[in-house]
């Protein structure tokens, strides 16, 4: 089976040509970096995104602090990831890159923030 | 007497922290920032999303993670002053900068400056929609200072007019934070927006996408209620038979960013009518010597590596105009 999709790993968006075979991808072609060949894989076999959000915080200086997963996780679990998210508090000042939630939802993933909390 | 600076940067987002870097690595030593909000980082603050370095840290980085690696860069620089809560409210050909801070009023002059200003987004006004006023109509990038530094939802049925990378983009966001996306709404016959985010933001959750379509009418006396929706031609005229109706009580608008030069203007820099950016003999440049400009307020890019890298540029520019210049 041919499948054609877009790769989104950087702005250039190529436009990846699959040949798959048993829900395998046995040829990529189309891509202008190595990056599009292991996008196009992981896409039709397991695809993922990394999930980026807000968790509310307690007598700091910023009402939300942003985070987002330090990996990508399955894509059909962004919206169960959004209900872990919401009763989330941050008390502490944190830098960016700073872990939130360790081992998010058991996926072997961090949450970690993506901004300073300044004074 | 006027106090005077070798080097004023107007702006302390991603634009104005890259040059004022620059001129310092050029040679500069008093260098002075000044930023209108109460920290540094401009829009990227709320731009929480990821895709902000690959080409610029060779990294995937959330914007506000992208703006910490220059604020921590800017912070470690003793020769540069950096000025919060500072709204310039006047710029003069001779080179002075009038500023408020709360509860006082500055005035200085500059041998050189670089406005970094950024740009802003074009609104309802600027597409003629025609129908009434309600609550709920929102410039995207409105609606993700409401959520994402504000915490506030401004609205649960939403339809978007555009589709710049920040309208998308907020698509998803809405409908991540359960909020119902009725479609998006493109007069062209493409995405304005980066091809990665009509994958990402779009069709990773069935938002349906109206190519060489348009919004003809906005209902609700209040609030937003529905809009008409309808398909046009390639002269962007309206095709007979094909307007349809979509109940919804929040319309983003995602029609583009123009630069925000008025200070510039003031001064009586050169600027092209159609996008607001100075003309000039060179990048950077403007009509005055000794003013400079980069960023998304001297050309609206796409993705913020590449307003580092004209900053970077424009930081240099400076530096060797002040050399010449002693």
């Amino acid at each position: 089976m041919k499948k054609t999709i877009t790769c989104i790993e950087c702005p250039v968006g190529c436009t990846l040509e699959l040949d798959i075979e048993n829900c395998r991808v046995v040829k990529v072609s189309g891509n202008k970096c190595p990056k599009g060949h292991d996008y196009a894989i992981e896409e039709i076999e397991s695809p993922k995104r990394v999930l980026t959000s807000t968790v509310l915080t307690e007598n700091l200086p910023i009402i939300l602090l942003p985070v987002r997963t330090d990996k990508a996780i399955p894509k059909a679990k962004l919206m169960d990831a959004m209900r872990e998210l919401k009763p989330v508090r941050v008390k502490k000042r944190v830098r960016a890159g700073d872990v939130i939630v360790k081992n998010f939802m058991n996926l072997e993933v961090n949450l970690i923030a993506t901004r300073s909390i300044c004074d | 007497m006027l106090r005077e600076r070798e080097l004023i940067i107007v702006g302390g987002g991603p634009a104005g922290m890259a040059a004022a870097i620059a001129a310092h690595e050029s040679g500069v030593r008093d260098i002075l920032v000044l930023e209108r909000d109460y920290c540094l980082g401009g829009i990227l603050n709320q731009c929480i999303h990821t895709g902000f370095g690959i080409r610029h840290f060779k990294e995937v980085l959330a914007g506000p993670e992208y703006a910490d690696r220059y604020v921590n860069q800017i912070q470690s620089i003793p020769e540069i002053e950096i000025s919060i809560k500072s709204f310039v409210v006047k710029l003069t050909r001779e080179k002075v900068l009038t500023y408020l801070k709360p509860g006082q009023m500055h005035e200085v002059k500059a041998k050189a400056i670089i406005m970094a200003t950024g740009c802003r987004e074009r609104t309802r006004e600027m597409i003629h929609i025609a129908g009434t006023r309600p609550s709920g109509i929102f410039s995207a990038g409105l609606a993700q200072r409401l959520m994402n530094i504000d915490a506030l939802l401004p609205g649960k049925e939403v339809l978007v007019v555009g589709s710049g990378d920040i309208g998308l983009i907020m698509a998803r966001r809405f409908t991540l934070e359960g909020a119902k996306v009725k479609g998006v709404v493109e007069i062209a016959k493409t995405t304005r927006g980066l091809v990665r985010n009509r994958v990402q933001c779009i069709e990773d959750f069935n938002i349906p996408i109206y190519f060489s379509h348009k919004i003809s009418k906005i209902y609700g006396r209040n609030r937003v209620e529905a809009v008409d929706v309808v398909q046009v031609d390639d002269t962007y005229k309206e095709i007979q038979g094909t307007l349809f109706k979509v109940p919804c009580d929040t319309i983003l608008i995602s029609v583009g960013l123009i630069p925000e030069n008025e200070l510039m203007e003031m001064a009586g820099v050169k600027l092209d009518k159609k996008t607001n950016s100075p003309v000039s003999d060179g990048l950077n440049k403007t009509s005055i010597p000794g003013i400079f400009s980069c960023g998304n307020s001297f050309k609206v890019y796409d993705i913020v590596d590449s307003v580092t890298r004209d900053s970077i540029l424009a930081g240099h520019l400076a530096a060797e105009y002040l050399k010449g210049a002693k």
